[in-house]
């Protein structure tokens, strides 16, 4: 017999007695209030993260220019910003070893745990998000879901390949718990407040 | 685009050096307060004490009964790691409290995944199947793994084929449960933890002593120490910030040319074949991600029916396991990446077995949050390597003998019965009543070694005490800061060594014992 059926048959013989059926999962009323986009943002901002509302028309990207302007490699997955590094021709995710900073658009927030979510559309290549050394992620505040429960209820979990959800830098305490930011992947995670735009043509 | 932009750019030996800068608080928020997110600490442990070494685990034996009092005499014998280690831990247990009563909804919850968790297990035959029938469809190779060992040989096969020698593993409990990485060194495959705390743990050559935090019973001299000797940090640098940054900078390179990368599997959603994986430093999405080949190992009880279901777990998670509201990385994998390869390896290793188990099958819905570690006082006071097995603490009392009834007989042994473990665990899972029970089967089966069937006399007293210590002291708090003076139950115990003796107790064991089978059959 197979491993598989050997486990399978094993599984059907030693099942517990009784009837166990599986329960229905109730929606809770939300953690936060009404304002997401306060909720939002208090809570990333208790995860490590960093929030900042778009600058004008001339530049909204000014309130994260002076992260961008020390980066020497920028690799940008979104139309409007155009980086250094092309995401689109990269032959290996380890080839973006070198990445300084990473502008990405979230697809949808979450105001229960300050976290964005990310496939691999919109990643183009999902390493960066890892590799890269800082992380400015652009955000619609109309694409905040309130909770968890509503996370799961996008369609994302069941049509990308990956589907991740951020909630700020990566992080450790392994060494007497200390906090440290950039335990493997990024050392800092900006979330801009910027609606989405028509992709250019 | 020049052949230089693909190459890092180095500043002497580092790549951003600025962060070198020696500091040894943790990260603040845009106020200035501390930051309490991953498993920090509320406050930095100095550790301006002299040097003390690190007390080491349990003396394991071949499959000689494993005498965790002994190795908990040890841990107490070195005051500075045993109170660094205790304050440590309480301080994520409060943390857990705090998160846990920030939910209105928090024991509806509980009992939610408790029943999801039931029903998963008592159909797991079909959700396997359905799992791995949507996982082929999207493209993934599925393998199956009675124990550990198949576990090993079936990647070391998916290795030899892609002709892979390095593997980037992101910290998973099953693969320890396995051996895994004593099989891949002989087999000259080098294995590369990317967790810091799982790296420091096999830069030491030890495996990892808490299910979240592999190396908490570590002082940051204890670190400093490893990574001067094996990454040549300045062995007088002790600074948290330099030794992560250290592990970081040597680390990486060995990721960015891994053939393959491993990870284990928090949940896997029958549904949709997705594995997902929760992490604070984002390493499995490293792992994942990076190398040309992956694969995950994943234990079959870690199947539940479908997405929606994530949305208790993930609330429970992490806020069980260190006081936060999610980790920081939350990741679904669900199809290869285009022009790489993605394995699934299920394996049974016992739990088939263990689901036959009348008394301890509901164990395997634990989802290895380590709350009943935290809360644990025996747990706190002698450090997790102190069991000598793969699992320790409370949830280890349990499942360590479904796997070596000899060698762990005597582990059940190592609990005060306080029934805290069993009060914190996001699933429900009745932990006490099961180490209860073991004692029973193993008093029966005569497993129980000489020197421990006189503590089978004396967990008469030990087992009265919750009651007699729950009718002195009002809040369960302030009863568990200070448990271990009330666990004192014989003067042979090393967790009460040096401390006030107990009343009499006020029930025999049998009386107990009646009390709370009877009190169990009126629950069922
Ligand atoms: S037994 Fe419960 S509390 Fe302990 S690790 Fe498992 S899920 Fe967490």
């Amino acid at each position: 017999m197979s491993a598989r059926d050997a486990i399978l048959t094993r599984l059907r013989a030693n099942r517990p007695a009784g009837d166990f059926p599986l329960p229905e999962v109730p929606t809770f009323a939300p953690l936060v209030g009404d304002d997401l986009v306060a909720g939002f943002s208090e809570r990333l901002g208790r995860m490590g993260g960093r929030v900042e509302r778009a600058g004008g028309p001339a530049d909204p990207f000014a309130p994260v220019r002076p992260r961008l302007d020390r980066a020497t490699v920028i690799a940008s997955a979104v139309p409007e910003f155009s980086g250094n590094r092309d995401l689109a021709t990269v032959r290996k995710p380890a080839d973006l070893a070198d990445v300084d900073a990473a502008v990405v658009r979230a697809r949808f927030g979450v105001a229960e745990t300050g976290s964005v979510l990310f496939t691999e559309g919109d990643l183009i290549v999902n390493a960066v998000a890892y590799l890269a050394q800082h992380l400015i992620v652009l955000l619609d505040p109309a694409d905040i879901v309130v909770d968890i429960q509503a996370a799961y209820r996008r369609s994302e979990f069941g049509q990308a390949a990956y589907a991740v959800l951020h909630t700020g830098p990566s992080a450790t305490a392994d060494i007497e718990g200390v906090l440290i930011h950039g335990a493997q992947g990024v050392r800092s995670l900006t979330v801009l407040l910027l609606p989405r735009k028509e992709r250019a043509a | 685009m020049s052949a230089d932009d693909l190459t890092p750019r180095r500043t002497g030996d580092v790549l951003h050096r600025e962060v070198r800068a020696p500091s040894d608080e943790s990260e603040r928020g845009p106020g200035g307060e501390r930051l309490q997110h991953a498993e920090a600490a509320s406050k930095p442990i100095r550790a301006d004490a002299p040097r003390e070494p690190q007390p080491r685990g349990a003396r394991v034996r071949g499959n000689r009964p494993i005498d965790q009092a002994e190795a908990a005499e040890r841990f107490l014998a070195a005051p500075m790691h045993q109170k660094a280690h205790d304050e440590r831990l309480w301080d994520v247990r409060r943390k857990r409290d705090v998160a846990a009563h920030g939910i209105p909804e928090w024991e509806e919850l509980r009992e939610l995944a408790s029943r999801i968790k039931t029903h998963t297990l008592t159909h797991l035959d079909r959700y396997l199947e359905q799992f791995e029938a949507a996982a082929e469809a999207n493209g993934v190779h599925v393998h199956w793994a009675e124990d550990g060992a198949a576990h090993n040989r079936i990647v070391l096969d998916i290795l030899k084929r892609h002709g892979a020698r390095s593997l980037v593993k992101s910290k998973s409990m099953l693969t320890e449960e396995c051996g895994f990485r004593h099989f891949m060194a002989a087999h000259d495959i080098d294995v590369i933890e990317t967790d810091l705390g799982e790296r420091i743990q096999q830069l030491d050559e030890e495996e990892p002593s808490h299910v979240v935090m592999p190396a908490v019973h570590k002082t940051r001299l204890d670190v400093a120490d490893v990574f001067a000797r094996t990454l040549g940090t300045d062995p007088d640098n002790d600074d948290a910030h330099y030794l992560a940054e250290s592990q970081r900078e040597t680390t990486r390179p060995l990721i960015l040319k891994a053939d393959a990368g491993l990870t284990g599997c928090n949940f896997a959603i029958a549904e949709t074949g997705t594995v997902v994986t929760c992490t604070n430093e984002g390493n499995a999405d490293l792992s994942g991600n990076v190398p040309p080949l992956q694969i995950h190992s994943i234990g079959i009880e870690k199947l539940l029916p479908r997405v929606e279901h994530l949305g208790v777990f993930i609330r429970l998670l992490s806020r069980s396991a260190l006081g936060s509201p999610i980790t920081q990385y939350t990741s679904h994998f669900r199809k290869p990446r285009t022009g790489s390869e993605m394995h699934f390896v299920l394996v049974d290793n016992g739990r088939s077995e263990r689901l036959a188990m009348e008394e301890f099958w509901t164990s395997l819905k634990c989802i290895r949050c380590g709350a009943c570690m935290n809360t644990c006082p025996v747990y706190r006071r002698s450090g997790g390597l102190s069991y000598g097995a793969t699992y320790s603490g409370p949830i280890g009392l349990i499942i360590d003998p479904t796997f070596d009834k000899r060698k762990y007989s005597t582990l059940p042994f190592s609990s005060t019965m306080n029934g805290s473990c069993t009060n914190v665990c996001p699933v429900k899972i009745n932990i006490h009543e099961q180490i209860f029970a073991w004692r029973r089967v193993l008093a029966e089966e005569h497993r129980i070694p000489l020197l421990k069937q006189g503590m089978m006399k004396a967990a008469g007293a030990v087992l009265s005490r919750p009651a007699a210590y729950r009718a002195a002291i009002q809040t369960a708090d302030s009863a568990l800061r200070v448990l271990p003076r009330f666990a004192v139950y014989n003067p042979a115990n090393t967790w009460g060594k040096k401390r006030e003796m107990p009343h009499a107790p006020r029930q025999s064991f049998h009386a107990w014992y009646r009390q709370n089978r009877m009190k169990k059959e009126t629950d069922a």
